[in-house]
């Protein structure tokens, strides 16, 4: 299986690079990919850097331009589907059904992905995807179980990509407005969930308050640690109770299911986090690299070395983590 | 005149209701009736055989008869549920996924397109429309400028494409394989004891400042705010839309199309629809905003 890092800057793609990545994906400076911060992503020249870096060292590059255009910003996505081409990255990652159409017939030689922001959670919608666009892998949704995904991989006509670690989404990717509900923006027409710029933290008697365009999203007692008011990590009120009525703040971790996902035929795993520092890139990457070693190594006997785990609970949001969906109980 | 259609019922409500709303519904004066369970594969009051009993009894009653598919498909028995669907070559299919598009598709079948199918530009418009694509509705999220842009780029291209604008009731905003009326009871999903069966229009979530943020309907989420577009029936008429959709709610839902009816005749004055669900109104997304957003204009 194949390690794939996240690259928000140069230096965190070379020490993805350095630490064992198999392919780092990056993004270009604008609401074109599904990771628009502020400071971060390449413009053409440093991604033209990074690109030249990671071949160097046998790294591939995967493009992500995996927002949705709508007609003001058509040509903006066009182009950036040609930039990526011009400078030879390895594949792109899409999402819109348009923009995966245009790439088939501009680029036909630039390998596509599917973005998990493409919301294909059967092998029937990854035929549709690859029938209309040829596309050579896809990213699985989050959503999915272990035995869910065993049904997909079963019939997959693509190579398929499954995130491995990183920040959790429980919405099915692609299909979520919660975020432009709040504010106006959203992964699918700005790249930005819960965007910084709506974001207000406010020290109160009651507490640390975290807000999202003026909506309270958390409210912080003594030594309760803080973390980003991501609208559905927040605690709400149904009927009188006050909880996480939508989900925790806690990151996924599947090293756990690396033999399953090794049997299942997955191509790839995927670490989520452009919005992250290259120190944590570099502990990330190390650590996943040592794991899909032993694993390949192929005696049989894997086991999660608790080092791995401690180092990742360490690097997770509230010092969690969850496999998430792949566990059915967790629903 | 547009036309009015109502949207898939998106709460879980039972059978004899379910049965009893459409058989009211088939006195009202809408045009296209959305018909089927989009939201949660473990709501089974209703099977197909259930869904065309009440579709032969719109058609009777002259109304165009749609049948819409799951949102989120993630298992083998979703699929075959998709595929029985897709099997039936009497009524038109409104494709809520790529799983529905490519089974539609490969079947030569005439669909439509609902809210969560994400089209964002003209682009994927014409490439649909080349598989049999009949008509489409603008993602929730999406308001009149881009609308506006995109039924004019497909008029310059001579392409005939019916739009259709999600015009009253909660926003459907997000789906997923958990769910969260389970969560709110402590169980878990697949022992829910379909605990939406008491929630006829979902679960309030709101900040702990009292405000309404979205509403719980087991695996989906929706706006805590009604959206409410009757105001603007007259500039989307102007702008070329076709069809103005209502999301069913269990009380006072006759009302509500009565009104929406007057308006697009021009006879009422732009009076508020009842609004028999005590829930503030927002409109936001139309003009660009946060979807919370209410503006009067």
């Amino acid at each position: 299986m194949e390690l794939v890092c996240p690259a928000g800057s140069l230096p965190a793609l070379k020490t993805a690079v350095d630490n064992g990545a198999d392919a780092v994906y990056l993004g270009f400076k604008d609401s074109t990919n599904a990771r628009q911060f502020a400071g971060l992503n390449f413009n053409d020249k440093r991604a033209g850097e990074g690109i030249e870096y990671a071949h160097r060292k046998g790294t591939r590059v995967f493009c992500a331009i995996n927002t949705y255009p709508q007609p003001d910003g058509w040509e903006t996505w066009k182009s950036a589907v040609d930039r990526a081409a011009a400078l030879g990255v390895d594949a792109v990652i899409l999402a819109d059904m348009g923009l995966l159409e245009y790439a088939a017939n501009r680029h036909p030689q630039v390998h596509r992905h599917l973005s998990v922001q493409g919301s294909a959670t059967s092998y029937e919608a990854l035929r549709f995807y690859k029938d209309n666009f040829d596309i050579r892998r896809a990213v699985l949704p989050r959503v999915l179980s272990i035995d869910q995904v065993r049904g997909v991989a079963e019939h997959s006509p693509v190579e398929l990509e499954v995130f491995a670690f990183g920040s959790l989404c429980i919405m099915a990717e692609g299909r979520c407005y919660l975020s432009s509900y709040l504010t106006d923006e959203s992964p699918n027409t700005r790249g930005a969930c819960s965007p910084a710029k709506a974001v207000r933290w406010q020290e109160t008697p009651d507490g640390l308050e975290s807000r999202l365009n003026d909506v309270l999203i958390d409210r912080y007692g003594k030594g309760e640690s803080a973390g980003y008011p991501t609208l559905c990590k927040g605690r709400f009120d149904v009927e009188g109770s006050v909880y996480h009525a939508i989900e925790e703040p806690v990151s996924l971790n599947t090293l756990d299911l690396l033999p399953e996902l090794k049997r299942l035929g997955i191509s790839a795993v995927k670490i989520e986090g452009r919005q992250r520092s290259p120190a944590y890139i570099a502990d990330v990457a190390r650590t996943w690299r040592q794991a899909l070693d032993k694993l390949d190594a192929g005696s049989g006997d894997f086991h999660v070395d608790p080092v791995w785990n401690s180092t990742l609970a360490g690097l997770s949001e509230g010092g969690l983590t969850t496999i998430g969906a792949y566990h059915r109980k967790w629903k | 005149m547009m036309k009015l259609s109502l949207g898939p019922i998106l709460w879980f409500w039972s059978k004899q209701t379910v049965f009893d709303f459409y058989a009211k519904a088939a006195e009202w004066p809408v045009d296209t009736v959305y018909l089927g369970e989009t939201v949660c594969s473990r709501r089974r009051e209703l099977k197909l055989a259930d869904w065309l009993e009440i579709a032969g009894v719109l058609k009777d009653s002259g109304k165009q008869v749609v049948l819409s598919t799951q949102t989120l498909i993630e298992s083998e028995a979703d699929l075959r549920a998709l595929r029985r669907i897709c099997s039936q070559q009497e009524y038109l299919i409104e494709a809520n996924d790529q799983s529905a598009l490519q089974l539609a598709t490969q079947n030569n079948l005439p669909f439509v397109t609902g809210p969560s199918m994400n089209i964002y530009n003209s682009a994927t418009l014409k490439l649909l429309a080349k598989q049999g694509l009949k008509g489409w509705s603008l993602p929730v999220e999406l308001g009149r400028e881009t609308l506006r842009q995109l039924i004019g780029e497909l008029d310059a291209e001579g392409l005939n494409l019916p739009a259709e604008v999600f015009a009253w009731g909660f926003l459907p905003l997000a789906w997923s394989s958990r769910c969260f009326t389970a969560r709110h009871y402590n169980l878990p999903k697949d022992n829910c004891e379909f605990r939406c069966l008491q929630h006829p229009d979902g679960l309030e979530l709101r900040s702990r400042e009292s405000r309404e943020l979205f509403r719980l309907n087991g695996t989906s989420t929706l706006s805590g705010a009604r959206y409410d577009l009757m105001r603007q029936m007259p500039d989307m008429a102007q702008i070329g839309v076709s069809t103005v959709r209502l999301s069913p709610e269990h009380k006072g839902m006759d009302e509500v199309v009565r009104r929406f009816d007057q308006t697009r005749r021009g006879e009422a004055p732009a009076t508020d629809p009842l609004q028999l669900v005590e829930a503030p109104p927002c409109n936001g997304y139309w003009f660009g905003n946060p979807g919370m957003d209410q503006l009067h204009i």
